[in-house]
């Protein structure tokens, strides 16, 4: 006992690791980066799920098909909302390096004001997400076991309500055309408002079928209420309301084969919700650590420490990295 | 950071900030002009905006990582201590990506093969050693 006591005595622990920093950082900037370099093996692990998924597939939705919903504005522009969410991510990053610029110089009404604005930034996106996911839930029936955007493989022409060739109003034959993507719309057993619009969105269904290349989609639309699952001369309606309109192949080997409409890969749903989800509760997580970090520089809690406010600096990292993953995610899920 | 005035600092982050947001706005016209939203008739193969995407991308990255993260300021070991695993991580990705390509080819082979047999049973030809031989490899 006594001799133990006197190496405690003789050797203090010292447990501030010394006045060498390894690779010159701080402990905590140090552990930042190395925590966001094993979250990155994390989103890559995602990637490498969507990525390998997506190329075994023999299609795929086609982004702008899909992601061509605005606010107050309705369909028919593609890609313009997440450019919005991307742009408002990407200010946000730029507040947070001005707030880091005022940390640097002992400036705590800087910092807080910078902070702030970041937090405004986090919280928009946010926004913008939850009414994405909204429309794709709510409107177009998409789960995590569910796609309801499929992509035509094969030229053909959709059916009419006698099965012969659909014509819109000028004549014209609405045609499949291979490669472009449609939406699988549900029929509203219940209620008495056209197929498509199971939440009485009209003008949702309308300028889907519009900017899918086939003007008289939208019509086609209105001229029909189904009420029970069938099979029907120009769509297959299954038990949950789905609508499978029929097409005739035109080119091919399969030409001259009617074939209706079937949902895309699975996995796009899950896959779509997982990585935007993973990525959505990484903004939310940054967005209360930035406030409580905001609070505390505004209580003066930092001034007595004296580094520069190195606090903000590590949060600024991992709000950076935030927007990192958002040019990949923006890059495999709506831009390629 | 580390040798800049606070000045400088500020109008260099204005300056990246003005970058970023170029190339994202040229990524989504790029985007929409290759695939054909812009001009009607003009249209680019998928490989060529793919590729131009990801290499914006990149750019995006790198400035995101080494101007607004500082990294640029870092002392070597630490850069190589992050970047090097990030570079595995690449290769991984093209790693798998390319798996995923031989499962849709491996999957439709083997389509072809089922048929070719049925077509062979069908038609009641005489599959000789040799044909069978070569279904079977297929």
């Amino acid at each position: 006992m006594a001799t133990e006591s006197a190496v405690h005595h003789d050797n203090k622990v010292d447990w501030s690791g010394g006045e060498k920093k390894p690779f010159g950082a701080s402990y905590g900037k140090l552990m930042m980066w190395y925590f966001l370099l094993s979250d990155a093996f994390t989103f890559s692990g995602f990637l490498i799920a969507y990525g390998a998924l997506r190329f075994a597939m023999p299609s795929w939705p086609v982004a702008d098909e899909v992601f061509q919903t605005v606010p107050f504005f309705g369909s028919g522009y593609p890609l313009i909302f997440v450019t919005f969410m991307t742009f408002v991510l990407l200010f946000s990053s730029f507040t947070m390096v001005r707030a880091v610029q005022e940390g640097a110089r002992e400036n705590k009404d800087g910092v807080v004001f910078w902070m702030f604005l970041t937090v405004l930034g986090g919280l928009g996106f946010l926004g913008c997400q939850a009414w994405e996911w909204t429309e794709l839930i709510a409107h177009e029936n998409m789960s995590v076991t569910r796609n309801t955007f499929g992509t035509h493989t094969e030229n053909g022409v959709y059916l009419d309500e006698n099965g012969n060739e659909l014509k819109d109003e000028n004549g014209e034959v609405v045609r499949a055309i291979a490669g472009k993507t449609y939406l699988i719309h549900r029929a509203d057993f219940e209620g008495g408002h056209g197929h498509g619009h199971s939440h009485g969105d009209d003008s949702h269904g309308d300028s889907h079928g519009a900017a899918h290349g086939d003007d008289a989609h939208g019509d086609h639309g209105h001229g029909h209420h189904y009420d029970k699952a069938g099979d029907y001369n120009e769509a297959v309606v299954d038990e949950l309301g789905f609508i499978h309109r029929k097409f005739k192949v035109t080119e091919g080997e399969n030409a001259g084969m009617i074939k209706k409409e079937e949902f895309g890969p699975k996995s796009f749903g899950a896959l779509f919700f997982f990585i935007t989800g993973f990525h959505g509760t990484h903004v939310l997580s940054g967005v209360i650590f930035l406030l409580i970090i905001m609070l505390n520089v505004r209580s003066g809690l930092y001034v007595e420490r004296k580094n520069k406010y190195e606090m903000v600096e590590k949060i600024g990292l991992y709000w950076h990295f935030v927007d990192l993953v958002w040019v990949f995610v923006f890059l495999v899920f709506y831009l390629i | 950071m580390a040798n800049l005035t606070h000045e400088e600092s500020v109008s260099k982050a204005f300056k990246v900030i003005t970058i970023l947001a170029i190339i994202t706005a040229a990524e989504v016209a790029f985007a929409l002009l290759g695939k054909g939203y812009l001009i009607d008739g003009v249209e680019f193969p998928n490989w060529i905006v793919g590729g131009v995407m990801i290499i914006m991308s990149i750019v995006k990255a790198y400035l995101i990582i080494y101007e607004f993260m500082h990294m640029k300021y870092e002392i070597p070991g630490l850069v190589k201590s992050v970047m090097l695993p990030v570079f595995l991580l690449v290769w991984a990705v093209i790693a798998f990506f390319s798996e995923g390509n031989y499962w849709k080819n491996n999957r439709m082979k083997s389509k072809e093969s089922a048929k070719v047999k049925k077509e062979l049973q069908e038609n009641r030809l005489q599959g000789s050693l040799i044909e069978t031989k070569e279904l079977n490899s297929l």
